[in-house]
């Protein structure tokens, strides 16, 4: 197979086998349970040493307990997993996290709702325009405010071009991972494309604090158009190499095809999303299931997969992008004019010109930015599809300027639960064409 | 009132206040009526609170909040369980039997909080080191009062 297509494993949403229409048995976790004693391995660190073999024992060197990472260069960051092995086979995995944990969630009860985007940026640093957005979207949840439509509609072009970014980050690094080094460089160069793009409007490459409550920070810059019609031009023909690189490519192909398999029952039980879920054919996506922003006016298929391997994962990662590109097209004709904050004065300080005029906007400006404004009582939850899966937000708020509490529901920590029942059994080679594949951001899996 | 706990909702979402005994129950019957999965479980310490005014009469506000959020796809339904954890009996039940997803969580609320979970097959630290004294999401937790903390660390002068 060498064409670009690869409608063997890819199929529409509608004519998926297994969509949430049809009957699994969701609440079986029986099977996961079964397995759970075989793949996931419960060893505190003195436990492992123990378990140091016995150099004049020879049965005791057949399994041994192996340190992978966290400085690993397939471990994505700072994932370090404790592998029993026997022999090049993996039996079961402990993964091992907290290695970045600088505690984002104490951090943003110090922080004002303004200054909560700068703090969860900073938590999925290749797709950090989602955590932006799900803070956003709990904290006007919980003032019951709405914004303009302008602000949905440039909230939902920069998060598709941050999805396309994000996927474009994980071909690379999937890439590298299994010895297809020039696949990294092709991938950083298209992603960089998109990150200039990124910086033109918001003034960063990554960790923008680009959407925040009541909006987004600044209007799209003169000829906006023009570019994301370069970036589209230029991004669809990459695609269709990546496919004549990677997708119809047999070692390619044997290194992913069969590798690292779940089934819809255990994805369901073990709460994954995003791609791994669907992987396994069950089409779940929270832009088509659950709209928020704008997503029911604009036309996307969800994506799914036939036998939830490494390679479907790949699949539907490539073709999202394609659709995510689908959307931004839609987008460029469908932008609403008008503003692009919320005009409620309570949230948006006022005009620069303002300022220098009446001593009022300047209190009002001042009290912004250094009290912050006060969000009323509450708790609220409130979800996003990241290019990883459920990005939520569970914000809790006390009446006053600060959340009382505010809890990020990554999709890569939750995810990283299907690692050992994903590697039970297979080779350690494989090991780390499954781990490229779950696609972990240590940053968000920590935070 | 909903599987025999007290419901109410908040911005819009459903949430039901079961008591830590009756949570097994509950989610169970959750489960069972189509809540597939469990898509997130963390903790909130109230001890800072001015005053809690979203509980429903009959449930007593307790420090520790316990909180499980269920999502049932078929019907695009979510609701929420918000469980009162009194502070001197910090412990609920685990749900690992009913959704294995939730292990990484509940160690992530014990690590974070000191919130035990009966039956939970592994409770261990996840973010913070194994030797690490202390939860540091509790509200009597400061931030800058933290000597460093590190394993063999030499004491530096």
């Amino acid at each position: 197979m060498t064409t670009g297509t690869h409608d063997a494993t890819l199929r529409d949403a509608a004519e998926a086998p297994s969509d949430a229409t049809t009957g699994i048995d969701m609440g079986s976790a029986e099977r996961v349970h079964r397995r759970d004693g075989s793949a996931v391995l419960r060893l505190s660190e003195a436990e492992a040493l123990d378990q140091v073999s016995d150099p004049d024992n020879p049965a005791a060197d057949e399994r041994m307990i192996l340190n992978m990472g966290p400085a690993h260069p397939s471990t994505h960051g700072v994932l370090r997993l404790m592998l029993e092995m026997e022999g090049e086979t993996i039996l079961r995995t402990k993964p091992v996290i907290g290695y970045l944990h600088t505690g984002m969630e104490k951090t943003a009860e110090n922080l004002s709702f303004l200054q909560g985007p700068t703090n969860v940026t900073r938590m999925d640093y290749a797709a950090s325009l989602f955590s932006e957005l799900v803070f956003s979207l709990a904290t006007e949840k919980l003032l019951g405010i709405e914004v303009p439509p302008r602000a949905t509609w440039i909230r939902m072009l920069m998060c598709e071009l941050n999805r396309v970014s994000s996927h474009l980050l994980f071909q690379a690094t999937n890439g590298m991972d299994l010895g297809a080094v020039s696949m990294m460089i092709y991938g950083w160069r298209e992603r960089e494309e998109v990150l200039r793009f990124f910086e033109k409007v918001t003034g960063l490459r990554m960790n923008h604090n680009y959407i925040r409550p009541g909006g987004v920070a600044a209007d799209l810059p003169d000829g906006w158009r023009d570019d994301i019609r370069r970036l589209l031009d230029l991004i669809r023909p990459r695609l269709d190499e990546y496919d004549t690189l990677l997708t119809g490519q047999p070692i390619f192909r044997q290194r992913l095809q069969g590798v690292g398999v779940l089934t819809p029952a255990e994805a369901l039980a073990l709460s994954a999303t995003g791609p791994i879920l669907r992987s396994t054919g069950y089409a779940w996506d929270l832009r088509r299931d659950e709209p928020y922003l704008a997503y029911d006016e604009v036309d996307f298929d969800v994506l799914v997969g036939t036998y939830g391997d490494s390679f479907d994962r790949f699949a539907i990662r490539l073709d999202e992008t394609r659709e995510s590109l689908r959307i931004v097209e839609q987008i460029l004709d469908l932008m609403p004019t008008g503003d692009y904050r919320t005009q409620d004065k309570k949230v948006t300080p006022p005009p620069r010109a303002r300022i220098g005029e009446s001593m009022e906007a300047l209190i009002h400006h001042f009290k912004i930015f250094t009290e912050g404004f006060h969000v009323p009582e509450g708790e609220v939850y409130v979800a996003v599809e990241s290019p990883r899966g459920e990005l939520g937000c569970y914000l809790v708020s006390d009446g006053g300027p600060k959340p009382y509490r505010m809890h990020i529901r990554g999709p890569s920590f939750v995810n990283l639960q299907t690692l050992p029942h994903l590697m039970e059994g297979g080779l350690i080679a494989d090991g780390v064409a499954i781990i490229s594949s779950v696609d972990p951001i240590m940053g968000e899996v920590d935070r | 009132m909903t599987y025999g706990v007290p419901e109410t909702t908040s911005r819009g979402q459903r949430v039901l206040h079961p008591s830590p005994d009756q949570l097994i129950g509950t989610v169970t019957a959750l489960r069972d009526d189509g809540f597939c999965t469990a898509v997130d479980v963390t903790a909130v310490d109230y001890a800072d609170h001015p005053g809690r005014i979203d509980l429903p009469t009959g449930i007593a506000a307790e420090r520790f909040e316990l909180v499980v959020m269920l999502h049932a796809h078929q019907r695009g339904e979510r609701v929420r369980l918000r469980v009162q954890v009194p502070a001197d009996d910090p412990s609920v039940p685990s749900l690992f039997d009913l959704f294995p997803g939730t292990e990484a969580m509940e160690r992530e609320v014990f690590d974070l909080y000191g919130v035990t979970f009966d039956g939970h097959p592994d409770l261990t630290r996840i973010l913070m080191p194994e030797d690490w004294e202390g939860h540091p999401l509790r509200k009597d937790f400061d931030i800058g009062s933290i000597p460093v903390q590190f394993k063999d660390a030499p004491v530096v002068r």
